[in-house]
């Protein structure tokens, strides 16, 4: 445990870069203030003033609408001070290190580095290089994590079902490129879920994923059966090397959820979506759009979970 | 020492003492933990119509950058408009006035009321900010290092416990 880069000598929450490794209570106590800033979105005056004076950068080497602003949100509601570089297009192309963008923005007086990379591992390194009192949460790196999307995911989960003790969750689609399935699946292992399916083709499936504790499906109308929690995926045409996939078109006939397959799970089962969705790809609108569906609960939950991270980090 | 004065008794005291000041604009707010338990059973002794409020002012404490964010903070939970009311913020026991300051600060994020008064079941004294309670049921003398608190027992049964502070 003290070897957690994650954690401090207390066994506290400094950074957040993965949810693989850490306790269950850490994992717990996010969710349940997370709940409390649940109930600080609902109110008109949505800010509390916890980080005032504080300043939080938000690092995108890789582009985001949807994280960044929720970070953003999550930050202002926090009475933080946000300033958003979109490195990709500016000191990265003049030839400036990663670790040296993070030293002058430490110079100028940074307290929280929301990072988030294209390369597995970035935000482990710039943790390893911050002052004692600057924090960093990763908000998505590579094919490796993406913790604060797994931690909304298990917040929506309890919301909706409330013990993970009972559950049957089935992950679908492009789980070879996601760092989202990876968080997720950690998480629901960490906190008793007994049973995490994975639903995909052969060739978007890691080798070895068996290892994370999960039961594999290649036919869907199979792994679907009976479940509680469905989660699909975006298929990742930008990660993609190679031939994985015939097309799109194909994909959707196997792997798409329609109302017709989701018939096969529970009556009460919820579906959700990290977004950005590819409708009639991933997702038939029908679904999407329909009674099951939690995929914007996902999103206003997410500010709320952001804003329990960041607060929880910066005071540790 | 004297001994801990019996918190059932200082419960049935602030009730009586409160009975005139209460109208059917009232409403009543508990902070978190002692105070909720507290303003329960005054809040049906008085027979208040509007809804009890309950309050976690981790949120707004002054001590966050040293000392972090509370484990697992509750949901404050305000059903009732805030603006133009007269409110009754209970809490257990009143020591330095710092977390009626916070709880005063989230209090005006919800609205403007027309008056808070302050009811605790004791006051042990050591303020370090100008706040005093409107209603008290006792002063008790308190060592320093010592942690007052109220305690509940599974019964409902309220008592004032005395221990070292951490």
């Amino acid at each position: 445990m003290q070897n957690n880069p994650q954690l401090n000598a207390n066994g506290e929450l400094r950074h957040l870069l993965s949810i693989e490794g850490l306790p269950r209570d850490v994992l717990l106590g996010i969710l349940d203030t997370a709940a409390s800033f649940v109930g600080v979105t609902e109110r008109e005056v949505k800010k509390v003033p916890l980080l005032r004076g504080k300043s939080v950068f938000n690092l995108f080497f890789e582009p985001s609408t949807r994280t960044r602003t929720t970070f953003e949100i999550a930050a202002k509601r926090l009475s933080a001070d946000v300033i958003n570089l979109n490195v990709a297009v500016s000191s990265q192309t003049k030839g400036e290190s990663l670790l040296d963008t993070v030293s002058n923005l430490s110079a100028m007086q940074a307290d929280l580095f929301v990072v988030r990379h294209g390369s597995s591992g970035a935000p482990f390194l710039i943790a390893q290089h911050v002052k004692p009192h600057e924090h960093v949460v990763n908000a998505g790196d590579g094919r490796h994590a993406h913790p604060t999307q797994g931690l909304l995911d298990l917040y929506t989960i309890r919301h909706y079902k409330q013990d993970f003790s009972r559950l049957r969750v089935a992950i679908v689609g492009d789980i070879l490129h996601s760092r989202v399935a990876r968080s997720l699946i950690h998480g629901l292992t960490t906190l008793g879920t007994p049973e995490v399916r994975v639903i995909g083709p052969q060739t978007l499936l890691p080798t070895g994923v068996e290892a994370l504790g999960v039961k594999v499906f290649n036919k869907m109308q199979e792994g679907l059966r009976d479940a509680d929690v469905v989660v699909m995926l975006r298929l990742q045409n930008e990660r993609m090397r190679g031939a994985l996939l015939p097309s799109a078109q194909e994909f959707f006939k196997h792997y798409g959820l329609t109302a017709q397959k989701l018939a096969l799970a529970k009556p009460d089962a919820i579906v959700m979506h990290p977004g950005p969705m590819n409708r009639g790809v991933e997702i038939d609108s029908t679904v999407a759009d329909g009674p099951h569906s939690v995929i914007l609960p996902q999103v206003t939950f997410g500010i709320a979970v952001r804003m329990a991270v960041m607060s929880i980090v910066a005071g540790n | 020492m004297t001994p801990l004065p019996d918190a059932e008794k200082l419960c049935a005291q602030l009730a009586a003492e409160l009975k005139p000041a209460v109208s059917p604009s009232t409403a009543m707010i508990g902070l978190y933990t002692g105070g909720v338990w507290l303003a329960e059973r005054l809040h049906a002794a008085l027979g208040i119509a509007v809804p009890l409020g309950t309050m976690d002012i981790a949120f707004y404490r002054d001590d966050y950058h040293q000392q972090g964010l509370a484990r697992d903070p509750k949901r404050t939970q305000i059903p009732f408009p805030v603006e133009g009311r007269h409110l009754l913020l209970v809490d257990d026991v009143l020591y330095t006035g710092r977390t009626v300051r916070a709880a005063m600060n989230e209090l005006f994020d919800y609205g403007r009321p027309a008056s808070i008064s302050l009811v605790v079941l004791a006051d042990r004294g050591g303020r370090e900010l100008p706040i005093c309670a409107q209603y008290c049921g006792s002063k008790v003398d308190v060592p320093a290092g010592m942690r007052l608190r109220l305690m509940r027992d599974d019964a409902g049964k309220l008592g004032l416990e005395l221990k070292h502070a951490e």
